[in-house]
C-alpha cells in the first residue's frame, strides 16, 4: 500500500493506527470477536473505503455502515410519487442530482425525464426559488431531500416563498433525521453495535445534545467525527477509549466546525416550517417512529403534498422493494455488500436495483468503486 | 449533496435576501449567509465557510477550508459539487428559454 502517498499526513495516521492498535489489544479485540463501530454518515462510509481505513485498522475492529445516505434509505413509494408530480401538466420538477437515478417502481427521475418530464437537477432549492420568480406560468416543485444538513435550505426557502408571496413554489417535503433510525437500530435485537462515529455535517445544524440518549439510555459511546481519514481515525481511538475505560458519552472530535448547539438560525428555521410526522417509512428499515418532517399547516401554500394530494401522508400506498434486494439488509449492517446476490450481476452502478448503488455515499456503490478488486481477490 | 465545501466570501449582493458571491475552487456563486450572518454583513467578505446546497453553514479558518476541500477532492465530492453548480445554471437557462 502506497502509505505515504494516500494520506496528507502519513507520520499522524500511523500513530493513530499504531494508538487504535494498542487500544484494541487491551479490549483483547479479534477478527472472530470484533468491536462493532457503526458510522453512521454516508460521506463517512466513502472516506473509509477511500483510503482503505476498514483493511488498515487492527482487524478487530468492524466499521458496520450506517443508514446515513440519504438517497438510499429513500422507499420506491417516495420515487414514484416523484414521478406522479412530475409528469404533470405545468410542472417544473426540481431535484439535486443524487436523486435522478434512483429506481422508482414505474421509472427513475432521470427515465421520466427522457420520456419528456420537465425536470431539472439543481445544485440548490434557491435555484427552484429563481425558475418560480422566471416561470410565473408553471408550478415549481423541489424536492425536499436529505437529512438535516439540508433541511435548513429548503426551510429558508420556503420562508423566502412566503416573503415573496411566490405562490408557484413548493417543495415536496421528504426530509428525514438521523437520531430516530439509530434509536430504532439500537432497538433491534439482532444489532450488535459497540459504538458510534456521529456525523459531521449533520451535527453542524442540530449540535451535539440530540445523541445524548445513546450514551445516556444505551451505554454506547459516540463521537462527532470530521471528513479527513485522520479525523476518522482520532474518532474511532477516541470511541474504543470510552469502552476500554467503561464510560459512553457524546465526544466531538470536530469541535472546529460542530458547535456543541448546533447552528441557531437553521434550528430556528427548520422548527418555524417543519413538524414531525408520527411515522416515517426507510428503505431497509420500515416504519421509524416520529423520523421523518412534514412541512406545517401555516405554509401549506408551499406544500406538494396539499397541493397534488400526493405524498406519504395522502392514502399512503406502500409499494413492495424490488425482489432479490438486499438493500435493508446491508444498510442494518446484517450483511456485507458482497454477501448480496445481486451484488456485482444484477446490481451495478450502471443499472442499479438499489438504492446502495446508485449514490457514491452508498455502500454497496462504495465497495464497487474501492474495493471490487480486492473483494474479487478475497 | 451532503457534504458542503469550503468557499470564500467576495461580497455582498443583497443586504435584504442576506445574499452574498462566494468563490468555490474559482466558481462563482451567489450563497444565501442567513445563518451566519451577524449584524455587521460586510464583515463576512474575506472569510471562508462551509457551504452546503448554496447555504453558508458555518464559517472555517483558512487552513480548514483548505484540508476540506483536499479531502473533498480526494472523496471526488469536490468536482461533483462544482458539476451541480453548473448543472444549475443550465437548468436556469432553460427557464430564461421558456
Amino acid at each position: 500500500m502506497k502509505f505515504a502517498s494516500e494520506f496528507r499526513d502519513p507520520t499522524a495516521a500511523r500513530a493513530l493506527l499504531a494508538a487504535i492498535a494498542a487500544m484494541a489489544d487491551r479490549l483483547g479485540v479479534t477478527r472472530e470477536k470484533p468491536v462493532h463501530i457503526m458510522e453512521i454518515c454516508g460521506g463517512h462510509t466513502h472516506s473509509i473505503f477511500r483510503y482503505g481505513l476498514d483493511k488498515l485498522i487492527h482487524e478487530g475492529v468492524e466499521f458496520i455502515h450506517g443508514p446515513g445516505c440519504p438517497v438510499c434509505v429513500l422507499p420506491m413509494a417516495r420515487v414514484d410519487e416523484c414521478v406522479e408530480i412530475a409528469e404533470r401538466p405545468g410542472v417544473i420538477f426540481t431535484t439535486f442530482g443524487d436523486a435522478m437515478r434512483v429506481p422508482g417502481h414505474r421509472k427513475s427521475l432521470l427515465q421520466a425525464k427522457s420520456d419528456g418530464a420537465d425536470i431539472r437537477m439543481v445544485y440548490s432549492p434557491l435555484d427552484a426559488l429563481e425558475l418560480a420568480r422566471r416561470n410565473p406560468g408553471r408550478e415549481v416543485v423541489f424536492f425536499g431531500l436529505g437529512f438535516e444538513t439540508t433541511t435548513p435550505s429548503t426551510a429558508l426557502s420556503i420562508q423566502q416563498a412566503s416573503r415573496e408571496g411566490l405562490m408557484n413554489f413548493s417543495v415536496f417535503c421528504n426530509h428525514i433525521t438521523v437520531p430516530e433510525p439509530i434509536k430504532a437500530l439500537l432497538d433491534d435485537p439482532d444489532m450488535v453495535l459497540d459504538g458510534f462515529i456521529g456525523p459531521g455535517h449533520v451535527s453542524m445544524v442540530i449540535g451535539t445534545h440530540p445523541y445524548d440518549f445513546i450514551a445516556r439510555d444505551y451505554g454506547k459511546p459516540l463521537v462527532v467525527a470530521g471528513f479527513e481519514p485522520t479525523d476518522l481515525l482520532q474518532s474511532v481511538l477516541m470511541v474504543l477509549t470510552q469502552i476500554a475505560e467503561g464510560r459512553a458519552t457524546v465526544e466531538n472530535q470536530y469541535a472546529r466546525v460542530v458547535p456543541e448547539h448546533g447552528n441557531p438560525v437553521s434550528l430556528a428555521a427548520i422548527a418555524d416550517v417543519y413538524e414531525r410526522r408520527p411515522s416515517f417509512e426507510w428503505r431497509g428499515l420500515g416504519e421509524i417512529d416520529a423520523s421523518g418532517l412534514r412541512i406545517r399547516p401555516a405554509y401549506a401554500a408551499f406544500d406538494a403534498e396539499e397541493k397534488f394530494g400526493i405524498g406519504y401522508a395522502t392514502g399512503h400506498r406502500a409499494v413492495p422493494e424490488i425482489e432479490g434486494c438486499a438493500c435493508g439488509a446491508v444498510m442494518t449492517g446484517k450483511m456485507k455488500p458482497t454477501q448480496c446476490p445481486q451484488f456485482g450481476k444484477g446490481c451495478t452502478p450502471e443499472m442499479p436495483l438499489g438504492a446502495l448503488m446508485v449514490s457514491s455515499e452508498g455502500a454497496c456503490a462504495a465497495y464497487w468503486q474501492y474495493a471490487g478488486a480486492r473483494v474479487a481477490a478475497e | 449533496m451532503c457534504l458542503g465545501i469550503p468557499g470564500r466570501i467576495t461580497a455582498i449582493t443583497d443586504t435584504g435576501r442576506l445574499m452574498a458571491m462566494a468563490e468555490v475552487s474559482g466558481v462563482r456563486r451567489e450563497v444565501s449567509v442567513a445563518c451566519i450572518a451577524s449584524a455587521d454583513l460586510q464583515a463576512l467578505i474575506g472569510q471562508w465557510a462551509l457551504i452546503h446546497v448554496g447555504f453558508a453553514m458555518a464559517l472555517i479558518d483558512e487552513d480548514e477550508a483548505q484540508k476540506t476541500l483536499d479531502a473533498l477532492r480526494d472523496l471526488g465530492e469536490a468536482q461533483e459539487t462544482l458539476e451541480q453548480m453548473a448543472q444549475s445554471e443550465k437548468a436556469l437557462a432553460e427557464g430564461t428559454l421558456a
